[in-house]
């Protein structure tokens, strides 16, 4: 496809401009450049198209576009040598111009940028509002479970415990047990300098049992558990199975958001547990590869030096973090709204408002039990 | 718009799409074999069949989206399943596909749906993109408002001219229509029926149209294949289907719901 040249000449009080080649969208751009910088003198325009080749909606635009800016300054604009086709499809596209403006397309603009701010803040507000109320909701649902237990879905709460508990005790171990040989071989390296190499023992037990088991765990059930939980509900929504939910006269609290949170309580202090454990064989076996510290010593040290609270606190936190995680996985998925694309950024955020809420949680918790002295 | 080039809706024969001995197999299953097509230039063929003969199947296979067991496709002189690389990118420049559901980008406005092939394909400025993709967002009948708007905020009918107009997006020759009407009411039908009609003539279009509704056919299609028996059973005008004599075209082309569409046309 060839450009579309453009020749001007004024003849008398005339300007005649003849456009040769073909005029295509593709093509569009010399031609349209060309008319919007001209600023023509004359009060009457022929647009001359005989020599034009390929035509389409493109051109017809152009042409159509120009027109009407000439028509709105007042000057008298006549086309010639246009076929039939041609100048049916002027007139059709013609029809169109001048077209509304796109709204709904957001400008970028200061002030846009703070209406935008705004509108963020305010929906931030609402959001808690929500989350709240729903947190609420599912207390009230869970509660009702318990004192009603024929009313649970002991089904869907055994596949749920198995997806999020079971199936996750592989890699929550396995995490521990190498969080317990990181922590051996940093806390030796540095306590060998003042000759207490000792007292690994205390540093691996407590910083595991009270903190690192759980918080650890805690954040992996969020990307695991929490991921799965609001990619699965909001799929669901999109495909309207939740409106279907309703018609039926079931609760999609009652039918997915119990199980799932209730699972989730269940099983994040067992797998907390078995973190905390695999932590301690794993700094037990770091010390004694890297230190000489015996296994007998290093339990030894243990019964003495680790009060069973530190394994308390650890547990405490952990049907506290899996109600956090739980309610705010399927909070988002029940804000999914309309597309595929609202499942993804649903599902990420779920993640990392999990994430981050457990731990905060977590540093609450630890003024909480530093200020009470446990 | 009804005085523009009435030469379109009388076929020259010159094919745009020509499909010849295709077979086309999923696993145990045939669905089509020696199955030869001609889609005259500037014409609008219906392509009818009971549910399962097909008949997305064979558009898919057309525009290149199943690849066919045997037989040759040549759409615009070009041979697309053996061409190299660079002649089908310019064949399907050449082409346009509207889904039945639309498929529009979901993470897109319309407006940037609609610009989307043209930033792939073509060099243009923002603001002239922008200002043609509001032209063929007008073109299908829709609001300014619309523009902005994602997929998921509209109805369905919206939807499907929007993936008209996305279709339209590089001025195609040919467009591939699967079920425009499914699912619309009647009046959004017929809309739409008309606007397929204004189009075709006004931009001299080729239309390959995968329908069920017997109101398209008799309002919009020059040309009607019917699908059966694993091939193209018979092609031609639809005021000839009903003299064909095989159960299924009888049917179809004599049922009430088919001489309540022909009156419709009678009337018009």
């Amino acid at each position: 496809m060839g450009s579309a040249p453009l020749t001007i000449d004024t003849e008398g009080d005339t300007l005649r401009i003849r456009i040769t080649g073909s005029l295509t969208t593709a093509a569009l751009e010399p031609v349209a450049s060309a008319l919007d910088t001209l600023t023509p003198n004359t009060t009457t325009i022929l647009i001359d198209l005989a020599g034009v080749g390929e035509f389409d909606t493109g051109g017809a635009w152009v042409i159509g576009e120009f027109r009407l800016r000439m028509l709105d300054q007042g000057r008298n604009v006549q086309l010639e040598g246009a076929s039939d086709a041609q100048a049916a499809l002027l007139d059709t596209v013609g029809a169109h111009l001048p077209m509304e403006p796109a709204q709904g397309v957001e400008p970028r603009s200061l002030s846009a940028l703070l209406e935008r701010m705004g509108k963020r803040t305010v929906g931030a507000w609402h959001d808690s509002l929500s989350i709240l109320s729903f947190f609420g909701l599912t207390l009230q649902r869970l509660a009702r479970a318990l004192i009603m237990p024929w009313r649970l879905r002991s089904a869907a709460l055994v596949t749920h415990m198995e997806e999020t508990g079971l199936k996750a005790v592989p890699i929550v171990a396995l995490m521990g047990f190498l969080i317990g040989v990181v922590l051996a071989f940093q806390g030796a390296t540095q306590l060998k300098q003042f000759g207490a190499e000792v007292f690994v023992v205390e540093l691996i037990s407590i910083s595991i049992l009270r903190e690192l088991g759980i918080l650890l765990t805690a954040i992996i059930v969020a990307g695991r558990s929490g991921s799965a939980f609001a990619a699965s509900i909001g799929s669901m929504k999109v495909q309207e199975e939740i409106d279907a939910m309703q018609t039926l006269g079931l609760d999609p609290v009652d039918v997915l958001v119990v199980p799932r949170t209730l699972a989730l309580l269940m099983v994040l202090p067992i797998l907390g547990f078995i973190a905390s454990m695999s932590g301690l064989i794993g700094g037990a076996l770091m010390s004694w590869i890297d230190l000489g510290v015996s296994p007998g010593m290093f339990m030894t040290r243990l019964k003495e030096n680790t009060d069973v609270w530190h394994l308390l606190v650890g547990v405490i936190k952990a049907p506290f973090f899996a109600m956090t995680i739980g309610v705010i996985a399927c909070w988002q998925a029940m804000q999914v709204r309309g597309s595929s694309e609202s499942v993804g950024q649903r599902t990420t955020a779920a993640v990392v408002q999990s994430i981050f809420a457990v731990i905060a949680l977590d540093a609450l918790f630890s003024i909480f039990f530093s200020e009470i002295g446990v | 718009m009804s005085d523009t080039t009435p030469q379109t809706r009388t076929p020259e024969r010159e094919a745009a799409i020509r499909v010849r001995g295709l077979k086309n197999q999923f696993g145990p299953q045939v669905v089509h074999e020696n199955l030869d097509l001609d889609v005259w230039k500037g014409e609008v063929l219906g392509i009818v069949g009971g549910s399962g003969t097909g008949k997305s199947v064979l558009l898919r296979t057309i525009v290149g989206l199943n690849k066919p067991a045997a037989g040759s496709i040549n759409v615009l002189g070009v041979d697309v399943l053996n061409a190299p690389e660079s002649e089908r990118v310019t064949v399907e420049r050449n082409w346009g596909v509207a889904f039945q559901d639309g498929a529009l980008f979901s993470s897109l406005t319309v407006l940037q749906n609609v610009m989307a092939p043209m930033r792939e394909h073509l060099k243009l400025s923002d603001s002239l993109m922008r200002a043609l993709g509001q032209l063929k967002i007008s073109l299908v009948g829709l609001p300014g408002l619309a523009c902005g708007k994602y997929p998921s905020e509209l109805s369905g009918g919206m939807r499907k001219r929007a993936a008209l107009a996305r279709a339209l997006a590089l001025d195609p020759q040919i467009v591939f229509l699967d079920e425009p009407t499914a699912g619309l009411d009647p009046i959004g039908a017929a809309a739409y029926d008309d606007l397929i009609g204004d189009l075709q003539s006004a931009l001299g279009l080729t239309v390959f149209m995968v329908t069920h509704d017997l109101d398209s056919l008799y309002a919009v299609c020059n040309r009607v294949a019917v699908l059966a028996e694993r091939r193209v059973l018979v092609e031609g005008p639809i005021d000839q289907m009903t003299d064909v004599d095989h159960p299924w075209v009888q049917e179809y082309f004599t049922g009430p719901r088919a001489r309540a569409a022909q009156k419709k046309t009678h009337n018009r």
